[in-house]
């Protein structure tokens, strides 16, 4: 017989990848600092990462961060249940009526590489200066990858495990929800964090561009101040947003679907 | 050796006159050409020939996988056309489902009937024993061997309790002492449970070790070219591979293969020749 493959929930290296992960940054954010610190990297472009961590406490008092980084997720987060209804649905619905797979796959991709946060004016216009504005251009420019995955994982579904639905007479209903959409899981993940990013991106973009709120604006207006230390101190705190999703992600991913 | 196959009142799966033909780039092709057989109740029949012979074809006529064929098939008297609850299909690739347990793959086609949660996890332990998983119900299939797998699977399919059991080259991706070792697994099952089995295999110690008939077919179009009937001891175990009798039922069949086996070698050298033209 051939040798057992392990199974994801087996992670014995996990705490020391985590170490060695924590200790490569260290040592960046230590050699950054050194070479600042000798006059390599100009200080007044790069700010040294001790100054960055010395403004972490002054950026949380004065900068309302916490009030910030809660609406920055919170847009995050519509936008990522957005695309995860509409962005999955539109996927199913694309692969099962292949005519609207052929019309549309190409205009979808086309869209993944648009540089849709320049559309922000129209996106005022229609929704105003509000948060909607800032979660649907988010919304948006995610939607192509987690589309796009979801054809490519449902697509992908082993020919045999089809036929193995089949041989018990699943219809069509039972077919997709027992077979073809746990098959698809990890492709659909996969969308799902491309999105995010591509959702994170665009929403801190468009509170940096329009000035509305969250640590987009905290961004904008610690960079105009020339608050550099500060600066990359909110950028850490958007850093944080993103750590959070994709650990949720990964929960939501591992509850779903416990192994590969 | 005998070509008469049961009466048509007592068998339980009859497949009658099917052909199938597909269109290809270079013309059509005929993969199964009038194939007609009969297999009693408890019966274990395998249908063996050369790669190409058009057995896969015949396994998902048979599964009703397949709907553009000509001829009937038909369990129990009733004709049917396509996937059947009578009818348990065993794939010869790997089949369990990843993303779920031992024990909720073997589940599974309970879970489909609406049975509740703990009678079917009971019915599933069942199952899991009969093919000696014990002790595995909640591992991943990740966690399994490939022989592993293929028991799960044949386990899932024996939950539903079908009146045949049909199965596609089910060791093929195994070693010969694990093939060797399942098909005592299989014989001992199906000896118990009284399984209506139909093998479709290229493999001819297998075929024999386990089969009460053999249907040879030939290579492309595949055509019936005989059915042996193999008068082994039951019941059997792979330990019958060592006897003289066996020898002699495997020398017959494989002398009926011979021939079908290099026509399809000669064919496939001939289509590569010209696709590709010879070699410099």
């Amino acid at each position: 017989m051939t040798a057992a493959a392990p199974a994801r929930r087996a992670r014995p290296g996990n705490i020391a990848a985590a170490a060695v992960g924590l200790g490569a940054l260290a040592a960046f954010l230590l050699a950054i600092e050194i070479l600042i610190q000798i006059g390599v990297i100009n200080r007044f472009i790069v700010p040294p990462p001790s100054e960055i961590i010395g403004s972490f406490g002054r950026v949380i008092v004065e900068e309302n961060v916490f009030g910030r980084f809660l609406l920055t997720a919170s847009e995050c987060l519509i936008a990522g249940v957005m695309l995860t209804v509409f962005g999955v649905a539109g996927g199913v619905l694309m692969h099962r009526f292949k005519l609207l797979q052929q019309a549309c796959e190409t205009w979808v991709a086309a869209m993944a590489s648009a540089p849709i946060v320049l559309m922000y004016p129209l996106f005022l216009v229609i929704f105003g200066r509000n948060a909607w504005t800032i979660i649907m251009m988010g919304f948006f420019a995610a939607l192509p990858p987690v589309i796009l995955k979801t054809i490519e994982g449902i697509a992908g579904t082993r020919k045999v495990l089809v036929n193995v639905g089949r041989s018990f007479n699943l219809n069509a209903t039972q077919q997709f929800w027992k077979i073809l959409f746990p098959a698809a899981l990890p492709t659909i993940f996969v969308g799902l964090r491309l999105g995010l990013i591509f959702a994170l991106i665009n929403i801190v973009g468009v509170e940096f561009l329009i000035n509305f709120g969250g640590l987009g604006q905290l961004i904008n207006e610690l960079a105009e101040r020339y608050d550099l230390a500060g600066t990359y101190a909110a950028i850490c705190f958007v850093i944080l947003v993103s750590i959070v999703f994709f650990m949720a992600l990964e929960k939501a991913e591992r509850w779903l679907r416990p192994v590969d | 050796m005998a070509a008469a196959g049961p009466q048509a009142d007592d068998a339980i799966l009859v497949v009658d006159d099917i052909v199938v033909r597909y269109e290809t780039p270079d013309g059509p092709i005929t993969a199964v050409d009038d194939v007609s057989f009969k297999v009693r109740p408890g019966e274990f029949l395998s249908v063996i020939g050369p790669s190409g012979c058009g057995k896969s074809t015949l396994f998902n006529v048979i599964g009703g996988l397949l709907s553009h064929h000509q001829g009937v098939v038909s369990v129990a008297g009733e004709t049917i056309s396509g996937p059947h609850k009578s009818i348990g299909m065993v794939f010869q690739e790997e089949s369990t489902f990843p993303w779920r347990t031992v024990i909720d793959n073997v589940a599974f086609p309970l879970e489909l009937v609406g049975m509740a949660k703990a009678k079917r996890a009971e019915r599933a332990r069942h199952f899991i024993g009969m093919v000696g998983l014990d002790g595995f119900e909640n591992r991943y299939p990740g966690e399994l061997s490939g022989g592993m797998r293929q028991r799960v699977s044949l386990a899932r399919t024996l939950a539903s309790e079908p009146k045949i059991l049909l199965m596609d080259e089910p060791f093929a991706a195994l070693d010969e002492q694990t093939r060797l070792l399942l098909g005592d697994k299989v014989l001992q099952i199906q000896q118990q449970l009284k399984q209506t089995t139909l093998l479709i295999t290229h493999n001819i110690t297998e075929a024999v070790q386990m089969s009460d008939r053999i249907l040879v077919m030939t290579y492309r179009p595949g055509k019936m070219k005989r059915i042996v009937d193999i008068d082994l001891p039951r019941p059997r175990t792979s330990e019958v591979v060592t006897s003289a009798a066996f020898g002699r039922y495997v020398a017959q069949i494989w002398n009926d293969l011979r021939e079908e086996a290099s026509r399809g070698m000669r064919d496939e050298e001939a289509h590569v020749l010209h696709h590709e033209g010879p070699s410099s």
